[in-house]
């Protein structure tokens, strides 16, 4: 239980104008937990999330990220390149919409083998095999590794993205609704897919979804946004079964049983 | 006798903010203490609150005033005050849930909802449960999300059994079973029992309930007892 954090927050604050999009945000998140951020839309989740990435600054705050060998590092404070290369390889960023990490004219394999040789790999027999390996693992027929992702469906362009994100084993995934805009049965199997290789290759990740059902199947905490505050945090379960804040109460209740 | 579970004045109330705040007060002054072998049974009209203790047990509600220690890896641990790693830890290796209701995860077969919370994930254990259960084999392979409520509550059950955690929490573990299915969850927890497992449960049915428990603890409705 002493473990330490891999990611920990403190008083992060940030406005756009006069709009709070962060309000004095606290996080933690340790190795191999998934956390999940919700609420509705324009509460700060997504601004959050790219804050914790360093792909966005605070107005105040820091974010510290504990690497490998243990050394702490400011994200904001780190050099660009220094920033680029753990993106590339330590990190992983799964975007909602799968063409802003995906290079839409390069092949399937080489969308996944690009973050390996971008992390310094250069046999491209293993780099080849790798890609191979990783299609398959996200379910997408081997066969297909020469093909341009232009000739992929929206749920197959989702988890080519999550094979070119994990091909090089990060740590720490940021996902920004990777599930959204997809059709419910092309999500579910998505929802599998994520939740089986999370626990599999043991990785932190920071989930922003507004779907709490979501939430419930992949994190093991949750953190409850509204107007850039986090209003309530704890177990996910705890918190969607037995919700404390009068918002959290609201969001509970307001989702249809299907 | 090793004490498993102790329960020292807890307290819950819910505070419906969406209702103009109102207070629901459910349980006050619950104290209660398990050993290893033991089974109690909570018992009391419907609406009482033995849900809401049981699920408070398993730190699912949260607890507004005092302790729930559980024996955890040799230490008694509070989880109505631990952080939520620890609770996600201690509900790993310690303490088993069985709900009344599978939530089933799309597309994950019966099978391997069974193996994923056995210790070392074996799918021949999963199997072997699976079949002293009544769920033959050519539901193994498919998601419970079709299976009958009695087929799902046996999946849940198997899942629940697996993980051989030293406390379960049962909540109306043979509700949707026929006779013969509910005779072969009461040999499993009298299995349990010898092999040291501390349980709380709730029973309705009263010879089920006659044949498990060593004891009750009875949860009055709050505005009877005041």
């Amino acid at each position: 239980m002493t473990e330490e954090t891999l990611l920990s927050a403190r008083g992060l604050s940030l406005h756009f104008g006069k709009v709070p999009a962060l309000v004095n945000v606290d996080a933690d998140l340790w190795p191999g937990e998934v956390l999940a951020v919700v609420g509705e839309s324009g509460s700060g989740k997504t601004t959050l999330l790219n804050v914790l990435s360093g792909r966005m600054r605070a107005d105040s705050g820091v974010t510290w990220y504990r690497d490998p060998q243990s050394r702490l590092h400011d994200v904001h404070a780190m050099p660009a390149p220094a920033l680029r290369a753990l993106h590339r390889s330590d990190w992983g960023f799964v975007h909602q919409n799968p063409r802003d990490n995906l290079r839409m004219s390069v092949s399937a394999g080489g969308n996944v083998g690009e973050r390996l040789m971008a992390a310094g790999n250069r046999h491209y027999g293993n780099i080849r095999e790798a890609a191979i390996d990783w299609l398959a693992q996200v379910e997408i027929d081997p066969a297909r590794v020469d093909d341009m992702p232009r000739t992929f469906s929206g749920g197959m362009l989702q988890r080519l993205q999550i094979a070119r994100t994990l091909v090089t084993h990060p740590r720490l995934v940021f996902m920004d609704e990777p599930t959204g805009g997809l059709d419910v049965s092309v999500q579910a199997r998505l929802l599998d897919l994520i939740r089986s290789l999370v626990a599999r290759l043991n990785i932190a990740v920071v989930l922003v979804t507004h779907d709490l059902a979501v939430a419930r199947l992949l994190a093991h905490r949750i953190m409850v946004m509204q107007r850039g505050e986090v209003v309530e945090t704890g177990l996910t379960d705890q918190v969607l079964d037995d919700p404390q804040h009068a918002y959290t109460q609201l969001l509970v209740s307001s989702v249809l049983q299907a | 006798m090793i004490p498993m579970l102790q329960v020292d004045s807890l307290e819950k109330q819910f505070t419906l903010h969406l209702r103009g705040g109102l207070s629901l007060p459910v349980l006050h002054g619950v104290n209660l203490t398990v050993h290893a072998g033991e089974c109690v049974a909570l018992s009391g009209p419907s609406g009482a609150g033995k849900s809401t203790l049981l699920r408070s047990l398993y730190a699912n509600y949260r607890a507004d005033a005092g302790r729930i220690l559980i024996r955890h890896e040799g230490e008694m641990v509070d989880i109505a005050a631990a952080p939520p790693r620890t609770v996600v830890q201690v509900r790993a290796k310690t303490l088993g849930y069985v709900s009344q209701f599978l939530r089933v995860v799309p597309r994950v077969s019966a099978l391997d909802i069974v193996a994923e919370a056995a210790p070392d994930r074996s799918q021949e254990k999963a199997a072997a449960l699976l079949h002293r259960l009544n769920i033959p084999t050519r539901l193994h392979a498919l998601p419970p999300a079709t299976f009958s409520g009695g087929e799902q509550q046996r999946v849940n059950l198997a899942r629940g059994f697996i993980g051989g955690h030293p406390i379960l929490l049962l909540d109306e573990p043979t509700a949707s079973l026929d006779a013969a299915n509910a005779d072969i969850v009461i040999a499993m927890i009298t299995e349990a029992k010898a092999r040291g497992v501390a349980i709380v449960g709730i029973f309705h049915d009263a010879e089920v309930r006659n044949r498990v428990a060593d004891r009750l603890l009875h949860v009055a409705p709050l505005q009877d007892a005041a």
